[in-house]
């Protein structure tokens, strides 16, 4: 059991550190300082450790928050090391121990799908320069030169002179040489690779089986005092008082504290005083200007930005969109919404800190190890080089915890208030529902026009809605344009493209801005714009009269990859083919985080209005497939994620605030509702997509498009539960 | 103080009798394989076993409970991952973040005393546990392993392939 002990940090245990006895697994273990590690077992380099029992200790700066990239860039150094994978086990690197080391690891953050994508080049020369100084140590041992060498899986031989060693052997005098010339690095070709590339079990399962693996929020350190907290329900909201002359004396009760201006946190000896104790707190709040705001006077103002004379925030104009529809044979209009979204992480927010005068520590699960620790040290007051982060694997990340930090920063200030006492703050779901930040609302007023054949002759797309750069970093806004709000339907290639092409094409993008906070959420804007794409081109595919696949082919001739995933998909999901009665079936493809996508859905609507998911087809390029089977996992994961979001997700505001505060009316989708699924990997090299997030845009569109094709009516407006089908 | 028998422990526990039982088992127990998820017995990530039928935690109070009940926790569940359940688990690697998975492994083997071999519906109306990683289909599939339905596991298999 990993035992959590004061001052060094996290975990003594050894645990963590050596392979698994279960089916050659291993178990991710804390971290204990470098500097006592660096006394028994020297590194080769920043990413690699040998131990002379020959395990091979990859070191991950990105977060592992179910998405399977611990294992995967484990995958990648142990390919380039030539180690025994049976022998590798991981180690999470602090973002403390990062600066420390002027960032060798590089950039920690884990979102928009890049953990693997924007590290591959950097984590394989590491294992690949690893695997050189373990060589060349072996060569100067036998004075032969190291040309003559041959390594596998961890055993490196002299063929000439019959002799062979182990890295475990070397690795002493090995972390004594040089770092090789980056020059002289040499990548395998990913066609060669053996263990990358493979459909390999994850590291990090076992923990998760027996209740063993610690979160964030299992934290204990000695003498930790809890805090529950509750922040303006109202967006820009203020505590102008409360009341705590009933609490005095309760069992366990330390104090209230005031956290910055907004809100109110109670400090006790267990979750379940605090959180009680705050239920009875008398919080009076001041609600400043938002109280009056609605989800309808939201609506109006995405309306007026659908009709608005401009200027517009971005998009694409080639050649007279709104000329070739007017003048063309027939024309499609239509309007359609999508709602704000709480991402609803499994593991609500939370935070352990202690703080005193000179140092700050944090026990975070983040997406963002380092936007933890510059919060932290802003919040506490301490400079950053004496902060540090103790990052655990969240329980779900989904964007919610990559540069916000509001969870750390009010943690900070309630630990200030007990000096070198650590204080976990943990959030009720009813505070985490309240308090995201969300999947910007918009709404989409899309044109279409067809000649006399059938063939589109402009297209017109006008985007109204909330700006997450708008609200966290406004720097990205160049000018007036934020081309983030219009992502899928870029020109450029590479990220997030559009995969059609049309004589004549309008996007616009007007920014309409709430007082709702809003975020990066699983595959956005993708996910918003997935719909109003694929959506509404397929009410224009039905007003040419084609059929949807051969309507998108002739419009996708530009755009090879897209048009490969889209054949994929179709033709593992039996397009065309025949169908039980009643059954359906939808198509939708769209581009984000770097990977193309596609789906097929089979969904069958009851007479009552029911929806039911039968089946879903998904095929994904992310060009090079580090671990097949996390891809799969990952699919599988965004047909889940992305149903919820179709069948029920909506976050309603009333009266400035929010009113879906947990699963009861905030529904999520169960085992019972989830299709078979199945996934398509096309394999087509060359480039590094994202993976965890590109899918799940296409899911809601492919159901929608197949609830079209039941009910013959199109749907307009997410979720589905508030659209009458029968 | 309420005395608990939890994975055949009988514990001194200093909870009020309003405590609900997830924060006796967290908090006071020490015991932090169970999770808090919702609070309002909606998520499952809490879930626990009560004389052997899975029970949501939070929304016990520890008052509801005799000295006799026997409570088990994902840690008394196997000494070792030798849970047909962890077994399956293990081999299909569904969790994801992990976190709602020990309330999902406590639905599993709850599930599984009382109907050894469930039919697809069985594990629907059983396992309503949230999952927001999306592992659903691993869990179906795992269920059926873990029950020896290799017919029942391969019609719910993950299916993907590579081209």
């Amino acid at each position: 059991m990993n035992k959590i002990i004061g001052n060094t940090g996290f975990n003594a245990s050894r645990r963590g550190f050596l392979v698994g006895s279960l089916a050659g697994g291993l178990s991710l273990g804390f971290n204990l300082p470098l500097t006592a590690k660096q006394a028994e077992t020297p590194e080769i380099n920043a990413w690699v450790v040998v131990k002379p029992d020959n395990t091979c200790v990859v070191r991950i700066a990105r977060t592992e928050m179910g998405q399977g990239t611990l294992t995967g860039l484990a995958q990648l150094v142990a390919e380039e090391l030539e180690c025994d994978w049976k022998k590798v086990a991981t180690e999470q690197i602090m973002p403390g121990q990062n600066l420390a080391r002027k960032r060798v690891w590089g950039e920690m953050g884990t979102g928009g799908s890049r953990g693997i994508r924007t590290s591959h080049d950097y984590v394989r020369r590491g294992g690949a320069a690893a695997r050189m100084m373990l060589m060349q140590a072996a060569a100067d041992q036998w004075k032969a030169p190291v040309a003559e060498l041959t390594v596998k899986e961890g055993v490196i031989s002299h063929a000439a002179s019959r002799r062979s060693t182990t890295y475990g052997k070397v690795a002493a005098a090995a972390a004594k040489l040089a770092a090789p010339d980056p020059k002289t690095i040499t990548l395998k070709d990913p066609k060669s690779w053996t263990i990358a590339g493979k459909p390999l079990k994850r590291l990090d399962t076992a923990a998760k089986l027996d209740g063993s693996k610690i979160y964030a929020i299992d934290v204990k350190l000695p003498g930790m005092l809890i805090a529950a907290i509750k922040d303006s329900p109202v967006f820009g909201g203020k505590v102008q008082s409360f009341d705590d002359s009933k609490l005095a004396g309760r069992p366990g009760f330390k104090k209230v504290v005031r956290v910055k201006d907004t809100a109110v946190a109670v400090v006790a000896d267990t979750y379940y005083h605090a959180k009680t104790y705050l239920a009875e707190l008398p919080i009076v709040w001041d609600e400043g200007e938002n109280a009056a705001t609605s989800s309808a006077t939201i609506a109006a103002l995405l309306k007026e930005g659908l009709e608005s004379a401009g200027p517009d925030n971005g998009g694409r104009k080639e050649g007279d969109a709104l000329k070739a529809i007017a003048e063309s044979a027939k024309r499609v209009d239509a309007v359609y919404s999508t709602p704000f979204l709480a991402h609803a992480t499994m593991e609500p927010m939370n935070c352990t800190a202690r703080v005193t005068a000179d140092r700050a520590e944090a026990w975070v699960p983040t997406q963002n190890a380092e936007s933890s620790l510059a919060s932290l040290s802003e919040a506490a007051g301490v400079p950053l080089p004496q902060c540090e982060v103790f990052r655990t694997d969240p329980g779900g990340g989904f964007g919610r915890r990559g540069g916000g930090q509001d969870y750390v920063r009010q943690a900070a200030e309630i630990a200030k208030q007990f000096p070198g006492t650590p204080v976990k703050l943990i959030w009720t779901r009813e505070e985490d529902q309240a308090h995201d930040f969300f999947r910007p609302i918009s709404m989409m007023k899309g044109s279409a026009g067809l000649d006399a054949n059938g063939n589109v002759t402009g297209l017109h797309f006008r985007i109204s809605g909330q700006s997450i750069n708008a609200f966290s970093n406004p720097g990205n806004i160049v000018g007036s344009k934020d081309e983030r709000q219009l992502q899928g339907l870029w020109k450029e290639p590479g990220d997030a493209q559009l995969g059609y092409t049309v004589p004549h094409l309008l996007t616009e993008y007007m920014m309409r801005n709430t007082h709702v906070p809003v975020g990066a959420w699983r595959g956005v804007n993708t996910n918003q714009n997935a719909i109003y794409v694929e959506c509404f081109m397929e009410e224009v595919a039905k007003a040419s009269g084609k059929d949807s696949v051969v309507f998108r082919r002739e419009l996708m001739k530009n755009h090879p990859k897209h048009l490969a995933v889209l054949n994929a998909a179709a033709e593992k999901g039996d397009w065309g083919k025949p169908l039980p009665a009643g059954v359906h079936r939808g198509i939708a493809q769209f581009m984000g985080y770097g990977s193309y996508s596609a789906a097929v859905a089979e969904v069958s609507v009851s007479p009552a209005g029911k929806v039911r998911v039968h089946r879903m087809v998904l095929a994904l390029d992310c060009g090079i497939a580090v671990n097949p089977q996390q891809i799969a996992a990952q699919v599988e994961g965004s047909v889940a994620y992305g149903l919820t979001a179709t069948l029920y997700g909506e976050c309603v505001v009333e009266k400035g605030r929010m009113v879906n505060l947990n699963f009861d009316t905030y529904e999520i989708m169960r085992l019972a509702e989830m299709p078979k699924v199945e996934t398509v990997i096309v394999n087509s090299g060359g480039f590094w997509g994202g993976v965890g997030e590109p899918t799940i845009c296409v899911v809601a569109p492919a159901v929608l498009n197949a609830v079209f094709a039941a009910t013959g009516k199109p749907v307009r407006s997410l979720p589905l539960k508030n659209n009458k089908l029968a | 103080m309420a005395k608990l028998n939890i994975n055949g422990k009988v514990r001194d526990i200093p909870a009020e009798g309003e405590m609900p039982l997830l924060w006796a088992i967290r908090e006071l127990a020490g015991l932090t394989g169970t999770k808090f998820g919702c609070g309002i017995a909606q998520c499952g990530a809490c879930s626990v076993h009560i004389n052997g039928e899975v029970m949501r935690s939070c929304s016990i109070p520890v008052s509801s409970l005799k000295p006799g009940d026997r409570i088990v926790t994902i840690e008394g569940i196997s000494p070792n991952l030798s849970n047909p359940v962890q077994k399956a688990w293990l081999e299909l690697d569904v969790p994801q973040c992990g976190y709602c998975q020990s309330g999902q492994i406590m639905a599993a083997t709850a599930l599984l005393k009382k109907t050894p071999r469930p039919t697809d519906a069985q594990i629907d109306a059983a396992m309503t546990n949230i999952c927001r990683c999306g592992t659903y289909q691993r869990i179906r599939q795992a269920v059926h392993i873990a029950a020896g339905n290799a017919a029942g596991a391969k019609s719910a298999a993950s299916d993907s392939v590579k081209i």
